[in-house]
């Protein structure tokens, strides 16, 4: 378990989460600790990406849903699923990439400068700065360099995801949320991806959704597995792999189901 | 055997429906196509030789080879900026509203309804409409802004409907892409929604024009004058603030109505004028709708998902 010795980043108290009346989520209970990677595994409809949306209030966008708990962001303490708090605020903070690289149909430096633009930065040399620095830590800069003005549809499937990661890291959120990056990419891009997201934790908390076992192993800190909307068990990611707890677990783990 | 044979049977009686089908598609077609051209074909026999610089500067007159376009063409003109001025902001702002804002209940479905109604009222109840509200209730008069707000209204329904399948086209992770990094609605709709959906609006603006710029039986019915030798006021003048409303509340004539004229005279020869203004308003659709179409291609180029 993540010990009280580390800065937790985010806490999720049980959570209920509910899409009409069918129960997606049940009573999940979470830490997310500062500058580490968490992955979520379970089955496919287990509420992986149900949990990660709370996160950034993109369930806001959809009706007939509702939740009791609490998703609570340090170091203020506040609830971010509370109503009070301004979505947008919350999405300033805790940005997401998704299961399909989704760029947008401008260029590469506009796609990486707009979390920027709508925050207000018009200047040209701040733009230019940030995209820079975001490109480069999403090991996109050497390829892309000489072709900012370009559409980014021209790029491989594999650019165009760490291109959207540029574009989740540009605003300097204090959480990237992914879900299944990889899913949709050759074994090759998803190496570098995974790659990148181990070097990001230097810089942010990472919470990753990845229907891939061996990818929760190789990258995670911490792996909490799901299972039918609950958090089973959670955990060191060692652990979760060599020792779990649950025989619920052990059995999704050493491959009887899902 | 016998059910083999029975079998064969059945795929020849399948295969000559195939091929008479076809064959009755393509004839039909081309009688469509030969119907068209022989409209057009008989225009240009019977009004080519009419057009000239003096047919576009001058105005109607009492003797068939001395009238022309001139208050036709630019009523046509005027009318149809007015139009544009009035349908565009208003269609455009209606079905992003109706698309991006608009709570889905009963009151918005009923209002959606009406809008597809709206689009298959007959223009002549719009003329109707105009007359008693804008000529009589707010006395703009048959002016050109009557004309304009006329034709707007018809040709509303039309923007309104493109704009939001234009918008519906935008796949749901380009929004949400948008909203993940903080942007707001506004913001949402600003860099993604109007600007990937312009290709589809324009086309729609351009389509209405087209249908407006055709449209005689709602500009007789707000008294649309048929025969008129003077132009609007211009929009330009001499003193501070160098531009004027004035031409707005001007009498007016456009081009269908200024041929609906001509071929309910007797004389032969203001039936050839006809024909030629009929050419000139042809000239005008075509171009309006292969605007259209390059527009639609480049903007097709420009956006991938
Ligand atoms: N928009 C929705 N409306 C209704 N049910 C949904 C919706 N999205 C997901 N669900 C249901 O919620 C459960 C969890 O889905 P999801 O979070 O997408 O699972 P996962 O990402 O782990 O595959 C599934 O049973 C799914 O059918
Ligand atoms: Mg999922």
């Amino acid at each position: 378990m993540p010990t009280e010795l580390e800065n937790i980043k985010a806490e999720v108290k049980d959570l209920n989460f509910y899409y009409g009346d069918v129960k997606a989520l049940k009573g999940v209970n979470l830490k997310i600790p500062e500058k580490k990677v968490i992955s979520l595994i379970g089955p496919s409809g287990c509420g992986k990406t149900t949990l990660l949306r709370c996160f950034n209030r993109m369930h806001d966008f959809y009706t007939n849903h509702s939740h009791t708990g609490e998703i609570i962001l340090n170091p203020e303490g506040v609830n971010i699923l509370d109503r009070k708090i301004d979505p947008i605020e919350v999405r300033m903070r805790i940005s997401m990439v998704f299961q399909k690289p989704n760029p947008f149909p401008k260029t590469i430096f506009e796609n990486v400068a707009y979390g920027l633009r709508v925050r207000g930065v018009t200047k040209r040399s701040v733009l230019l700065e940030r995209v820079e620095k975001a490109l480069t830590v999403s090991a996109l800069w050497n390829e892309v360099k000489d072709r900012l003005d370009q559409q980014a549809f021209n790029l491989s499937g594999g650019q165009q995801q760490r291109l959207c990661i540029a574009r989740a890291l540009a605003i300097d959120p204090e959480i990237v949320l992914f879900d299944e990056p990889t899913s949709a990419l050759d074994p090759i891009a998803t190496a570098r991806i995974e790659e990148l997201v181990s070097e990001l934790k230097k810089e942010v908390s990472i919470l990753i959704v990845t229907h891939n076992m061996q990818q929760a192993g190789r990258i995670s800190d911490y792996t909490g597995f799901m299972y039918m909307g609950e958090l089973v068990e959670f955990g060191d990611t060692d652990k979760i792999f060599t020792n779990p707890k649950e025989k619920l677990t052990e059995d999704y783990i050493s491959g009887h189901f899902g | 055997m016998e059910l083999k044979t029975n079998y064969k049977r059945q795929l020849l009686i399948n295969k000559i429906f195939d091929v008479f089908f076809k064959y009755l598609g393509l004839f039909f077609l081309i009688c469509a196509l030969i119907a068209l051209l022989a409209l057009i074909g008989n225009l240009v026999s019977e009004g080519f030789g009419r057009l000239s610089f003096q047919f576009l500067s001058s105005f109607p007159s009492r003797f068939a080879d001395k009238s022309g376009i001139l208050s036709a063409w630019v009523g046509s003109f005027a009318v149809m900026l007015m139009t544009a001025l009035f349908a565009i902001p208003l269609g455009v702002a209606s079905g992003v509203y109706l698309e991006e804002y608009a709570p889905k209940n009963k009151i918005t479905t009923f209002i959606e309804l009406n809008i597809t109604n709206l689009a298959g009222v007959p223009s002549i109840i719009f003329g109707l409409m105009a007359l008693g509200l804008f000529v009589y209730k707010m006395s703009l008069g048959q002016s050109i802004i009557t004309a304009g707000m006329t034709l707007g209204l018809l040709v509303l329904p039309v923007i309104i409907v493109t704009t939001r399948e234009a918008i519906k086209t935008i796949p749901v992770h380009i929004r949400e892409a948008s909203y993940a990094v903080g942007a707001t609605k506004l913001q949402t709709i600003r860099y993604h929604i109007l600007p990937y959906s312009a290709g589809g609006i324009i086309t729609g603006i351009i389509i209405a024009m087209s249908r407006a710029i055709g449209e005689t039986a709602p500009l007789i019915t707000i008294g649309a004058l048929t025969f008129i030798a003077f132009l609007p006021a211009s929009p330009f003048i001499s003193q501070a603030p160098f531009v004027s409303t004035q031409w707005m509340f001007d009498p007016f004539t456009v081009l269908p109505i200024q041929m609906f004229n001509w071929v309910s005279r007797p004389q032969e020869d203001f039936h050839t004028n006809a024909a030629a203004a009929g050419l000139i308003l042809i000239v005008f659709t075509l171009t309006l709708t292969a605007v259209a179409i390059i527009i639609r291609n480049y903007f097709r180029k420009r956006i991938k998902w």
